[in-house]
């Protein structure tokens, strides 16, 4: 009973989310110049990311002893994991603003879910460009790497995506139900995932082992790209744990969707109690 | 659910925690009994006004009645649902409109948001079809349809807003202040559209205002909360006996040039500020005969009488039943 109406839940919010996104998709549509634009745009700012590590390798060979198809390899999973994320579920750092500017009551008197409807509020599909050059630099990377190729090995590549994708997506999630109690938390929000994905690109021979224990095992941004990556590229991960872990994500990510279900809810919960 | 409990409050309480800064760390933490037991019953197909002054617990009621808040005490009923535990179940049945913000996309054009109400209320395609000509025609949108919604008149919004609350065909239409800022002709055309919806779609509408005449053009029964509390329900003729008691109307007349206070029989001079003088005279009285008098004996140039506004009627009230 209470499984058929949390799956009923999730249908609606998915049915809403596409009626939104599809009508901002259109409405950006119509000015199509426009468009072509702010995505060439997002494409481009994204890139010089990419320009920037092009830069450090014209000075050196290696970076932590990772050489610049592995870094593109890095660099590219985790790019295009949270262009998905951030496609889907960027716009959930508004909430704060709708809380405090009082717009989210007008999302509760409609008959959808609130997440769903926060998330596709100005959907954006100019965020393609982060997705598309992500994708370009990993194609780059799995062109020039040597990589000793196994079916694993193949299918685990889109699986991290996908999974990076929704651990990212959790992150949004947990940084938007933050915001029921603290306004302006979307600023530490943005440091977990913007920060994170800044972090990614870089292997983790680079980090302190204690922040890469911290993404490990705390907010388990490492499971992304770093555990799965390294297992396709063949390097030893920096910590002592099992190599099987380098499968996990997508158990990881399933995970991190449930708490961050819970955390919305808790919050939303407050939100109707207090008014804010 | 008997059609006579359509809307059913049963001492309804909603308080909130308010904490304030005392000092570095220590936060005082106070109660503020926004709703404090309100009890009352709203049948399907009335038109009830519901009325008192800012931080009265108008819109937190509202807000409880839709689902968006959830009450601390007390139970609540609408349509024979909980409204914050059905919330979206609830949603389908009923309309709502804020003054102060639109439930409109704001930077979409205005057919964005009924096209998207369309699918998400799942109305069948000929009834929206019906439902958006019969709004389009007597809201006058034709012309608004193409225009971002962050680009019309308050007027206009609110016309959209209310068209976008009753695509569904809601059986419950809620108007927080829906008439608030409006011009004169806007007002008379949101007035007129609601008084029809309510004869004959039958539609149950609640709003709150601070504008006495939407109450008076509308409704035939009001009911007053302050602090929380329900001072009156009942009929508006009712609320206007109780305000003619004390309540005077105010009378401003504009002279030719700076005279002494006007003196004449049933009329209290209140302020004189050059020529112009503010006469304080009894609701119950006729404002004709006094201003003919004036008219006779002084050279007017200009007059207004002022109605006594809610607020004075409410303090009225205080003042008889010995409130506070």
């Amino acid at each position: 009973m209470a499984e058929t109406e949390a799956r009923g839940r999730t249908l609606d919010g998915i049915r809403a989310y596409g009626l939104i996104a599809s009508m901002w998709v259109r409405s950006t549509m119509a000015y199509r110049a426009s468009f072509a634009m702010t995505a060439l745009g997002n494409f481009a700012a994204t890139g010089f990311d990419f320009v920037a590590i092009l830069m450090m390798f014209s000075h050196v060979d290696s970076l932590g002893g990772y050489s610049l198809p592995e870094i593109a390899f890095l660099y590219g999973t985790a790019g295009v994991s949270f262009g998905l994320s951030d496609l889907v579920m960027g716009s959930m750092d508004r909430l704060g603003r709708r809380i405090r500017d009082g717009t989210l009551d007008t999302l509760l008197v409609r008959p959808a879910p609130v997440l769903a409807q926060v998330a596709a509020d100005r959907f954006a599909l100019r965020r393609l460009g982060r997705i598309t050059q992500g994708l370009l630099v990993l194609g780059y990377a799995l062109l020039v790497l040597d990589i000793d190729w196994t079916v694993v090995k193949v299918l685990l590549v889109p699986v991290m995506l996908l999974s990076g994708g929704a651990i990212f997506g959790a992150v949004f999630v947990v940084g938007a139900a933050f915001q029921f109690w603290a306004q302006d938390a979307s600023e530490v929000q943005n440091s977990f995932t913007y920060g994170g994905v800044t972090m990614l690109v870089y292997p983790p021979t680079v980090f302190a082992k204690d922040l890469v224990r911290g993404v490990t095992f705390v907010i388990p941004l490492a499971f992304v790209n770093w555990l799965p990556a390294l297992y396709v590229l063949g390097r030893p991960y920096p910590l002592d744990v099992p190599q099987w872990l380098a499968f996990t994500p997508p158990l990881v990510a399933a995970a991190c969707m449930g708490l961050a279900g819970l955390a919305w809810r808790a919050g939303l919960r407050s939100y109707r109690s207090t008014g804010s | 659910m008997v059609d006579a409990d359509f809307i059913e409050l049963d001492n309804l309480e909603k308080v909130f925690d308010v904490r304030r800064k005392a000092g570095f760390w220590r936060r005082e933490k106070s109660e503020v009994r926004a709703v404090d037991g309100i009890s009352f019953t709203v049948a399907r197909g009335e038109m009830v006004g519901y009325i008192g002054p800012n931080g009265a617990g108008k819109s937190t009621t509202i807000k409880m009645l839709t689902g968006i808040l959830t009450p601390s005490g007390g139970r609540l009923r609408v349509a024979g649902l909980d409204p914050s535990r059905e919330r979206t179940k609830l949603a389908q049945r009923i309309g709502v409109v804020f003054g102060q913000r639109t439930t409109l996309w704001w930077d979409l054009p205005l057919r964005d948001s009924y096209r998207l109400a369309h699918r998400m209320y799942r109305i069948p395609d000929a009834r929206f079809a019906e439902n958006m000509e019969r709004c389009v025609e007597l809201l006058d949108l034709a012309e608004l349809l193409e225009v971002p919604v962050r680009q019309l008149s308050l007027g206009q919004r609110m016309r959209g807003d209310i068209a976008a609350a009753l695509l569904h065909d809601p059986e419950v239409l809620y108007l927080d202040e829906p008439t608030i800022g409006l011009d004169v002709v806007s007002k008379a055309k949101v007035r007129e559209f609601l008084r029809d919806l309510n004869a004959e779609r039958g539609t149950t509408v609640l709003l709150t205002t601070h504008d006495l005449q939407d109450i008076e053009q509308l409704c035939k029964r009001v009911m007053v909360i302050d602090h929380g509390r329900l001072m009156y329900d009942g009929a508006l003729t009712g609320l206007h006996e109780v305000g003619s008691g004390v309540s005077e109307r105010m009378l401003v007349v504009d002279l030719e040039r700076e005279l002494p206070p006007i003196d004449l029989e049933l009329v209290r001079v209140v302020k004189v500020e050059g020529p112009r003088q503010w006469l304080a005279f009894p609701s119950a009285a006729s404002a004709a005969p006094i201003v003919a008098a004036i008219a006779a004996s002084y050279p007017l140039v200009d007059l207004s009488v002022r109605e006594p506004d809610i607020e004075a009627v409410i303090a009225k009230m205080y003042a008889d039943r010995g409130v506070y």
